[in-house]
């Protein structure tokens, strides 16, 4: 259905019209409602951040080469790792994989023009870039050494940097969430093409949705947190200083109760993008669709009930933090078995190494780590050893780098050639992909070392004893950093240079690939109607690969029906 | 919200695009319940810890006032549910006179609030560095311009409080806890109230283009339905801030 | 002597064996499913490598007896470690009675801690060996954390209120203890050593002290000085309940519940004397926030812990409503 403008000789061209040639100017992007050019909108200003985040990471890990500290004092330290943070949290990780590629893939995938609300959506990028600016504001003047959590009354009363432009910026970027969570939940209920029923949604779909349930009940909780900790900041108002009988314990409450599940934002749309790489690359279908959908469903709701897990050395009554305990036990499991899940599709699969491919994989080793080591966290008698360590440290790195970031990677490989209608080179990414998997490893697995020898986070300078192992976490993040530009070089090249990729390259099954690469502004000539389930390669003469015989009837079964 | 009636570009039908506005309004709506619950918890909280500031702050709001805009607000959202059904069943022309209604009752609400807010002011009730909770018990109940019934029994009243929380000191930081959470929420809420104005606004001049019928109206029921829940969060308020512990006479 | 690349931390408290023996079977289990998930996607990868350009794969869609068995079978390993972290908090958080304790008190950006007797430190710790010891925290600021690796022990100091966490040491030595709750610019230098001492160099440590006086006395005299003797008469016949034999009694109180006489009762009922009435008495103490500082508090206290022994000549008979107050 799509026009597809393809020669005959297997050399593709790009389609005469497209959403990038439909208009022209600067006017024409700034002003623009179509969801693609939003989505393109967002990958330079998340990049733009990542970019700041990743040079104050860069100085911290040069920082802690030697016990007391090699480069910057104190004051400065607390202020790199603080907007490191804020930079990282609010400004890439959270809108990075929903933003970019939801933005540009939902539609399509459910076969609609765009998003239920086109002018709300480019307003969400709007407040996103006013937040960002006051953040950035906040950077230029005087810094930012709260910690990204801003717990009272350090932020509200003692800190002597910048805290205020800083909770404003947050609270307006708060709202940018909110409304692309908006946007989503409605799109997904209301625009899905005829045929695509609930059961036919790609997973990435189905994770959005579990996203922005999210983003729709949690942002607005720290939107009013970081408010209020503002107006105490400004008026002194108490609400969370104890010397005017407020409760800094409180602050934290509502901190946590948006802040955990907020990592949910951050890997949810990752597993999404693993859960469409994978079958592609394997070509057949996931294994247990209902399941791992449902998981994304179940992560999202018991993910509102763990909050106070961070919270278990405060003092909290023994018996809230063993339900919270009980409860962060509970959101293991559909983890869990979206890892069992895919694992199991590479059974009897036809496996490709595509880059998009390796990534996916590389997520799997990452978040499994990063998943199980959560649980010595979860476990009470443990986190009190392990609180504020970098063991807590190298965890949700191994959760929000290895898994968010990887899945954000890789699949920022895997629609490539639909968002720019180029191939990357495939021998150089493949590298970049290897070189990040050894890299984040060698940066962040001995800080599950030093935290269980006990160094606490946040320290500018640390005992002797604890040396060795940071130099080699930062030899790591070099080997990091450069698997992080390797990319950035070399997608950027492809957009000119790139092979021409064609609508379909890899073959995949989602709607999206029924369309040209990159699509029409309308994404499609006509509406689609969807009448194959997903991830079918057997019913599916369209993909091309007729001439082969599925190895198995479609029953797992102990036959030894392969080759 | 759109401007017309006719069909929108991402839409395939008027009864989906219809749908997908309902739908967009009370998603946010879910929203703003969290939004506002934030702080409701924190005012459940504080209120438990210091009952006694509480009931001393809550006394000295004006209840007449309170009372007289709660009224207000409530025959607001009556002339905005008669907007609705004028408009679903095409009497154009009422359309604008019941919003043009709504509109001056939210005005009016608002009014009452800035007169109470200068009371608050005047009465050094303002959390800051000026902010005494004394300030009216100890001057002539004129200067406040309380009766002397009134100003009697908040004397006795803060003495009480006085007693009870421990201590001037206590007493004056815990009753600013009240005051911060009374002009947080009010003014949040007088917030939503200004915006839901302004939305009106453009409402009346598109309704009197006789735009709104049984057909299109869901611009008139979406922002309905926004006014409804700033109404309805004002119920909340109301209670909360100016009646428990109220010491009737 | 320090390796200079340790693998594990320093075990040297009752809390090191319970939690590494945890920590071995965490490591263990998830060591197995890892290298499960690993092994497995790195033979699946090789071994169903694809061989053919238009090759596709077994068209499984998935298996209910797998899945179940994936959920259930985690959900019990899960409650495992839930159960026995659960175990070991709830010892973590429940002090024995017979402890020694020392109070800490955090501020930006140091510890001053006080042994029972009185004696000072800044940001040193001595202890006995094979002694409980039960810390008593408070902080003058922000958020703090007194955190000691070796020991396995770590606790919030929050302001506002006494937070308290106890351990057993078991080998003496000098370890580091840190804080571990971000609190500003030099939170990363508020840290000491705590020294665990065989239990008669400890006594004989703290008989050499030299550099402060004895917090019963310097009690005693803030007692005076704030005059809280107008009230709180040792008799139990003034205005206020007399505070002798009140730590670690049950207080009656007026809404007829009963508090434990403790630490943290004693700071709350000298900075918010209101919040919990002693029965027979009236709510007419004024508070004492701001006029006091956190070591004062600790001062006074040590001062009501030691009228223990002296008898309450006021006390009322049973059934007779008392006339004094807290």
């Amino acid at each position: 259905m799509s026009g597809t403008t393809t020669s005959s000789g297997g050399e593709y061209q790009l389609p005469r019209e497209h959403y990038l040639n439909a208009s022209y100017g600067i006017r024409s992007w700034l002003l623009t409602t179509d969801h693609k050019r939003i989505a393109l909108l967002y990958l330079a200003a998340v990049t733009f951040f990542f970019f700041v985040g990743g040079i104050f990471a860069t100085l911290i890990r040069i920082h802690l080469l030697t016990p007391n500290g090699l480069l910057v004092t104190p004051e400065t330290y607390n202020k790199l790792f603080t907007m490191h943070g804020v930079a990282m949290v609010f400004f890439f990780l959270i809108p990075s994989i929903p933003a970019i590629l939801g933005n540009f893939l939902i539609p399509i995938m459910i076969g609609a023009k765009d998003l239920a609300f086109p002018k709300i959506n480019l307003l969400s990028w709007y407040v996103y870039i006013i937040g960002g600016c006051f953040v950035l504001y906040s950077f230029g003047t005087g810094g930012l050494d709260t910690g990204w959590t801003f717990y009272t009354p350090l932020s509200s009363v003692y800190s002597n940097s910048a805290v205020t432009p800083a909770v404003i910026g947050i609270f307006i970027n708060g709202f940018s969430s909110i409304l692309t969570g908006l946007n989503f939940v409605v799109t997904v209920h209301t625009m899905r093409a005829p045929g695509m029923t609930w059961f036919r949604l790609p997973l990435f779909v189905w994770s959005h949705y579990a996203t922005s349930l999210i983003m729709i009940l949690g942002t607005p909780v720290i939107a009013i947190t970081v408010l209020l900790a503002g107006l105490e900041r400004i008026f002194h108002f108490g609400f969370f200083n104890p010397a005017y009988g407020g409760d800094p314990i409180l602050f934290q409450h509502l901190f946590w109760f948006y802040s955990h599940p907020a990592v949910y934002i951050m890997i949810l749309p990752a597993m999404g993008v693993v859960s469409e790489i994978i079958p592609t690359f394997v070509r057949k279908p996931i294994f247990g669709y209902s399941f791992v959908a449902a998981s994304s469903i179940g992560i999202a709701v018991i993910g509102f009930l763990v909050w106070a897990h961070h919270m278990f050395v405060t003092g909290e009554a023994t018996y809230a933090a063993i339900a919270f305990s009980f409860l962060s036990y509970l959101v293991a499991i559909p983890s869990a078995v979206k890892v069992f899940n895919w694992t199991a599709t590479l059974y009897k699969g036809s496996i490709s190494y595509d880059t998009p491919m390796l990534y996916a994989l590389g997520f799997i080793g990452l978040f499994t780590i990063g998943g199980l080591t959560g649980l010595f966290l979860a476990c009470l008698g443990l986190d009190i050893h392990l609180h504020d360590t970098y063991f807590v440290i190298a965890h949700f790195h191994y959760i929000m780098v290895g898994g968010a970031v990887m899945g954000y990677v890789g699949g920022l490989h895997f629609w490539w050639p639909k968002i720019t209608g180029r191939l990357y080179p495939e021998f150089l990414a493949r590298a970049a992909a290897i070189i990040l998997f050894i890299g984040f490893n060698l940066t962040f697995f001995p800080q599950f070392i030093l935290g269980g020898l006990g160094m606490p986070r946040r320290y500018h300078n640390y005992p002797p004893e604890f040396q060795v192992l940071n130099v080699m976490s930062t030899a790591g993040a070099s080997i990091l950093a450069l698997g992080y530009l390797l990319p950035m070089l070399y997608l950027t090249w492809s957009m000119r240079y790139g092979k021409i990729a064609g609508p379909n390259p890899w073959p995949a099954t989602g709607l999206e690939w029924k369309t040209d690469s990159p699509p029409l502004t309308e994404n499609f000539r006509e509406t689609p109607e969807v009448d194959w389930e997903p991830y079918d390669f057997v019913h599916r003469p369209d993909l091309g690969l007729t001439g082969s015989k599925p190895k198995l009837p479609g029953k797992l079964s102990p036959a030894h029906g392969d080759d | 919200m759109h401007r017309t009636g006719e069909l929108y570009g991402q839409y395939k039908t008027l009864e989906q695009q219809k749908e997908t506005a309902t739908l967009g309004m009370w998603v946010f709506l879910v929203t703003e319940i969290l939004f506002f619950g934030g702080m409701f918890l924190t005012y459940a909280i504080n209120r438990h810890e210091y009952p006694t500031a509480f009931g001393v702050g809550g006394n000295m709001l004006d209840l007449n006032l309170g009372f007289a805009n709660t009224v207000v607000l409530i025959a607001s959202s009556f002339t905005m549910a008669m907007s609705v059904w004028s408009a679903q069943t095409s009497n154009k022309k009422l359309v604008p006179i019941f919003l043009i209604f709504t509109l001056i009752l939210g005005i009016v609400f608002l009014g009452v609030k800035v007169v109470e807010y200068k009371q608050k002011f005047d009465h050094h009730l303002i959390p800051g560095h000026g902010f005494d909770i004394t300030y009216c018990s100890k001057q002539p109940a004129a200067v406040c311009g309380i009766s002397e019934e009134d100003h009697a029994k908040e004397i006795t009243e803060i003495k009480e409080g006085i007693e009870a929380d421990g201590g001037l000191v206590a007493l004056n930081a815990h009753a600013q806890l009240y005051f911060s959470l009374y002009f947080g929420m009010t003014g949040l809420h007088a917030l939503h109230m200004i915006v839901g104005a302004g939305l009106l606004v453009w409402l009346i001049l598109e309704s009197r283009k006789g735009r709104f019928d049984a057909n299109y109206n869901t611009p008139v029921e979406n922002i309905g339905l926004y006014w409804h829940f700033v109404d309805i969060v004002w119920i909340f308020l109301f209670p909360l801030l100016y009646l428990i512990n109220r010491h009737l006479a | 002597m320090q390796s200079q690349l340790p693998l594990y931390p320093e075990s040297a408290s009752n809390f090191s064996s319970q939690v590494d023996g945890l920590m071995l079977f965490m490591v263990a289990v998830c060591l197995f499913f890892g290298a499960l998930i690993c092994v497995a996607v790195v033979y699946f990868f090789f071994r169903y490598r694809r061989k053919t350009a238009d090759e596709i794969g077994a068209p499984i869609h998935g298996d209910l007896r797998l899945e179940i068995t994936w959920i259930v079978l985690p959900f019990f390993l899960l409650m495992a470690m839930f159960g026995w972290g659960a175990v070991i908090y709830v010892d973590y958080r429940h002090a024995p009675p017979d402890t020694l304790d020392v109070y800490v008190i955090g501020k930006q950006w140091m510890w001053k801690l006080q042994q029972p007797n009185g004696r000072r430190e800044i940001n040193e710790l001595h202890v006995p060996v094979d002694r409980n010891v039960r810390l008593i925290l408070a902080s003058e600021d922000v958020i703090h954390d007194f955190s000691v690796p070796a020991f396995r022990v770590k606790m919030d100091v929050m302001p506002g209120h006494y937070n308290s966490m106890w351990f057993k040491p078991t080998k003496t030595g000098r370890y580091h203890f840190f804080c571990s709750q971000y609190c500003g610019t030099s939170h990363a230098i508020m840290g000491g050593w705590v020294t665990v001492m065989e239990q008669d160099e400890y006594a004989a440590w703290l008989a050499g002290s030299t550099n402060s006086g004895d917090p019963v006395a310097e009690g005693a005299k803030l007692y005076n000085d704030l005059a809280c003797n107008t009230c709180h008469l040792p008799d139990g016949k003034g205005r206020g309940p007399s505070y002798n034999g009140v730590y670690g009694s049950k207080v009656k109180l007026a809404d007829g519940s009963a508090v434990l006489a403790d630490d943290a009762y004693i700071r709350e009922s000298i900075l918010q004397p209101n919040a919990k009435i002693v029965a027979g008495f009236q709510p007419v103490m004024p508070s004492f926030q701001g006029l006091v500082t956190e070591d004062q508090i600790i001062a006074l206290t040590a001062y009501i812990k030691a009228q223990k022994d002296q008898p309450v000549p006021g006390k009322p008979a049973a059934g007779e409503p008392a006339t004094g107050k807290k």
